[in-house]
């Protein structure tokens, strides 16, 4: 941070935000009751793909409480939800993108897609009069795997997109691929499935639209992660409304892990009702709902081959990959398994060569768009895989074939359209090393073997994109946004400090770690510093919270704010001690004349600016408040090595998580112990992916059979053991932060350590290949399968 | 069809007139705007409606208002002393970051203060097979752990 540094930074600041949490006095969507309220309820289908004939609604209209009832057809003038990101595909075209009704339109393409929406006096009308509208559907031949619905006859379920086809899309050199992998000793290959998740954010989705007759506006407060962004598709997009007239505002949201980023279809429609109805509609989904209704994670099924010479030294990489976008576009999923999949294939290594070609395909499911990691656990766990099976096939130990392969030379540019600005992965592999005792596995596997149980142990070195991203590059790949962030520093005339920001804090601590960054940038008390988020009436602008990206470019936003505010300060200092304004330096809260001690203390610069009785009227304005956008010039790189040891019971097939460390560089720090609980949280759910979540559909019929807490198996406390977590830094090179990004750290690397322990310890039985989740089920049958 | 309930909630009597099908915590939440008693689930695997009943950790989407009359009930709100001093048990889950979102944390509080007057010097085994019933998204849990560790030490004091 440099010279206004007040030991603030790097400091395990406790949170403030923690008081109202932990006292019930936090304020959730649910939680907000506008007088004259009503509610909403959804009717979803109950089909996978059916055609609807006839929706009568007359008895629900009719029914006690209930305000109005409105299906698709009552839409009028209601456009289609949109998709965020453009892929042109390998033929040159750009994808196919299907319309993406608010309320069905004729159809019905998943279990759970919302037909009718009521409103009611209370929840319990609203659901009971649901019961009584009267659809009629023609339920049609469904499918669910996204590789089958790429199948000649499968069935059709959108008409502009034949085959169910969105796009096949390409990246990489194919003819060096291939001519590497003609002249290679020895190659590589897994098959994999990267399962299903559903996010399971423990506030279930929920909004409260609200309509004005004075003004003609709207209101409306929503569990998002990024309440402008919500604005601006919902506005400009679907419902043709200015976005002067709507004021979004996402107060305290209970998580989100990327599901609450996307434009829903729930909230869309209940703005559009609200000034039909002329009263505040209130929504809370419920968890069955959510399960079938919040876009959901993953779902890609890949093959992947790594070409290798006689010394593991890695030659090329091809990798062919079909994923699931579900039955509509959700509105980032074009580009997850593309742009933030392909693009992370180099890993951390020198191979020279990569190409990677991706099939999305449509299916009778919940539409799958960014969930924590968003494309990059996928491309790390083929990355890892490969390379764990190449250690394998070659001889050759886990941590050395790695140690092979490493990038040590910065800037790197991959073969996969990126450009690494920093890094040290010798030295996150190193730390992981020695923080798992890796020295003392041998011992500890003999000691499982004498129980009867199978040890192993498994390496992941992950590397992520996040900070997401030079809005230009993004624009020439396909964003339909621009990806920059904005903050406002608003100096008050006290000297107190509010901070707006267009990151939205859902778990993350902004409100503390923000305030670290202005109050040692500033040299004032932290106390002094407020931030205020998730609010576009008050908020200047925001691209919201979603890649890692809040600390490494909201955050510099803010700071590109405050040397606007200090620059502005030097200027009245400059004035108020009548020196040269190049003389002013700033510094512990004050400006000092350079090599004397005359100085003024920041409180009394800030009020001579709402004061200006002593001031440079003719060249300065009054007041202390500016805001920045900043749009970095290059993605941030965090990157680290994980090492998992499990202990499996061969009986049972059960998999127990014996040790878990995680050595991450995520660049500079400002309060450890935020970023090691995200790290924790991250590392749950990559081993929630591994060894519990599974998000099972029924074949035939296109039901989600996993649609409770009872049959998806989330991770508990006992699930889970203490993770070993460290950091090594390399200061990220281009944002003044140094900072990098830790939110999806752990999703991402976890999955492939764990995997790859599994499939060492069962490496002796026979097991050749495993696919996500390592459920008892699972290991127990692959283990009877290899024994014959 | 309507009952009549009378209850101590947070210390405080309260009578009222409900819905018979109304439920605990939509009783807490929307009669008595008692809003720091959350809903996570429909199926009572969550834990985030956790309140204490007669001393004892429910799940109030599980139980009928009706249910609770005559007994006392603590919600979240109730936990901290008149002058604002945080009860042990929350000041833990802040010192150890035991919480990030926060919709999980009052249950998970409410269950931690149970499981320590069950396991007055929880091992870390016994915390997280006792949390069992909650969930967390966003934690881990580790630090939810070391919080029902460090709070049941204070709570000792
Ligand atoms: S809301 Fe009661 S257990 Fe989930
Ligand atoms: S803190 Fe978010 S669910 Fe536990």
């Amino acid at each position: 941070m440099g010279a206004n540094d007040t030991g603030l930074i790097g400091q395990a600041v406790r949170r403030r935000e923690d008081l109202r949490f932990l006292t019930g006095a936090g304020q959730y969507t649910d939680d907000v009751n506008p007088p004259h309220h009503t509610h909403a309820y959804f009717l979803r289908s109950p089909h996978a793909h059916a055609k609807i004939r006839k929706v009568d609604t007359a008895k629900a209209k009719a029914a006690p409480g209930v305000v109005a009832v409105f299906t698709g057809a009552d839409l009028e003038g209601v456009n289609g939800l949109p998709c965020g990101w453009l892929i042109t595909g390998t033929d040159g075209k750009p994808m196919n993108e299907p319309p993406h009704p608010v309320l069905a339109q004729g159809k019905v393409r998943h279990v759970g897609d919302p037909v009718a929406l009521v409103v009611a006096e209370s929840p319990h009308e609203a659901k009971d009069a649901a019961e009584l509208i009267d659809v009629d559907y023609e339920v049609l031949p469904a499918v669910v795997n996204c590789v089958a619905a790429l199948k000649p006859g499968a069935p059709q379920i959108h008409e502009q997109a034949p085959g169910n086809k969105c796009y096949t899309w390409a990246l990489g050199d194919k003819a060096a691929v291939d001519a590497a992998f003609a002249k290679a000793a020895h190659v590589a290959k897994v098959d994999i499935v990267n399962n299903r998740l559903i996010p399971n954010a423990i506030e279930p989705r929920a909004a409260v639209a609200s309509y004005s007759r004075a003004d003609d506006s709207y209101t409306l407060y929503v569990a998002s992660q990024n309440p402008h962004v919500e604005r601006l598709l919902m506005t400009a997009f679907v419902l043709g409304l200015p976005e002067t007239k709507v004021r979004v505002i996402a107060p305290d949201v209970g998580g989100g892990f990327g599901s609450k980023i996307y434009l829903y279809a729930e909230e869309t429609a209940m703005v559009w009702a609200s000034k039909r109805v002329n009263r505040p509609i209130k929504w809370a989904a419920e968890r069955g709902e959510a399960f079938v209704s919040d876009a959901h994670g993953r779902d890609h099924v890949t093959h992947a081959e790594l070409a290798c010479d006689g010394d593991g030294r890695f030659l090329a990489m091809r990798v062919v990959t079909t994923a699931n976008m579900g039955a509509y576009l959700s509105t980032f999923a074009s580009c997850i398994p593309t742009i933030l999949y392909a693009t992370l294939l180099a890993g951390q290594y020198t191979t020279p060569a990569i190409w990677c070609e991706v099939t999305a395909s449509f299916t009778n499911t919940v539409p799958v768009d960014a969930y924590r990691g968003a494309g990059r656990p996928e491309a790390t766990y083929v990355v890892e895989r490969l390379v764990h099976q190449a250690g394998v096939d070659l001889g050759i130990a886990q941590d050395e074939i790695r140690r092979r392969n490493f990038i040590r030379t910065f800037p790197y540019a991959t073969p996969v359209a990126l450009t690494y600005d920093t890094g040290n992965y010798d030295a996150t592999l190193d730390g992981a090393k020695a923080a798992a005792d890796v020295a003392g596995y041998a011992a500890r596997k003999a000691e499982s073997g004498k129980r009867g149980k199978l040890r192993g142990i498994g390496y992941s070195s992950y590397i992520e994109a996040c900070g997401l991203a030079p809005s230009n590059v993004a624009g020439a790949l396909g964003a339909r946004a621009g990806l920059f962030e904005a903050g406002e520093v608003r100096v008050n005339p006290t000297g107190g400090v509010t901070v707006f920001t267009g990151s939205h804090s859902h778990g993350q601590g902004h409100e503390t770690t923000f305030a670290q960054v202005v109050a040692a940038k500033l040299g004032i008390d932290i106390e002094t510093v407020e931030v205020v988020h998730g609010d576009t009436g008050r908020v200047p602008f925001g691209m919201g919270t979603y890649g890692s990206r809040s600390l490494a470019v909201g955050g510099t936003a803010i700071v590109k704010a405050l040397d606007k505010v200090i620059a502005k300060g030097k200027k009245i200092a400059a004035h108020l001690l009548e020196a040269a304004e190049a003389d002013i330096e700033f510094r512990d809260g004050k400006f000092t004349v350079a090599g004397t001690d005359r100085s003024k203390a920041f409180g009394e610069v800030a009020l001579a600016a709402y004061v200006p009785h002593n001031y440079p009227l003719d060249k300065l304005e009054p007041g202390l408040d500016e805001t920045a956008f900043y749009d970095p010039t290059n993605f941030t790189y965090p990157a680290g090595t994980h090492i998992c040891e499990v202990e499996i019971d061969p009986d049972t097939g059960v998999v127990e998580v014996a040790r878990f460390t995680a050595c991450d560089d995520f660049g500079n720090i400002i309060n450890p112990m935020i970023v090691e609980g995200q790290v924790h949280g991250g590392l749950a759910q990559g081993i929630g992916q591994a060894l519990l979540e599974n998000c099972v559909y029924d074949a035939e019929s296109g039901q989600l059979l996993s649609g409770s807490y009872m049959d998806y198996a989330m991770p508990r406390a006992d699930d889970l053991p203490s993770f070993q977590v460290e950091t090594r830094v390399t200061p990220c090179t281009h944002n003044p932060l140094g900072a990098k990004g830790c939110g999806e750290a752990g999703a991402i690397g976890a999955p492939a350590a764990l995997m790859n322990a599994v499939h060492d310890a069962l490496l002796g039985v026979g097991v050749k290949h495993l696919d996500m989740p390592a459920s008892p089920h699972r290991v127990w049958q692959a283990i009877r399968a290899a024994r014959g | 069809m309507s009952v009549q309930l009378s209850l101590t909630v947070n210390g405080k009597p309260v009578s009222a007139t409900v819905d018979a099908r109304t439920l605990l915590v939509d009783f807490l939440r929307n009669e008595l705007a008692l809003t720091g008693t959350h809903v996570g689930c429909d199926t009572g695997q969550c834990g985030a409606c956790t309140v204490s009943l007669d001393g004892r950790a429910v799940k109030a989407c599980n139980l009928l208002a009706a249910q609770a009359n005559g007994a006392k009930v603590v919600t979240i709100e109730g936990l901290a002393a008149a002058d604002g001093t945080l009860h042990p048990m929350q000041a833990a889950f802040k010192e150890c970051h035991g919480l990030q979102c926060g919709f999980c944390t009052p249950g998970m509080v409410l269950s931690a203060i149970d499981l320590v007057a069950r396991h007055p010097q929880p091992d870390e085994k016994t915390i997280r097979a006792e949390l069992e019933g909650n969930l967390c998204r966003c934690t881990g849990y580790q630090n939810i752990v070391k919080a029902v560790a460090h709070g049941a030490a204070a709570m000792a004091k």
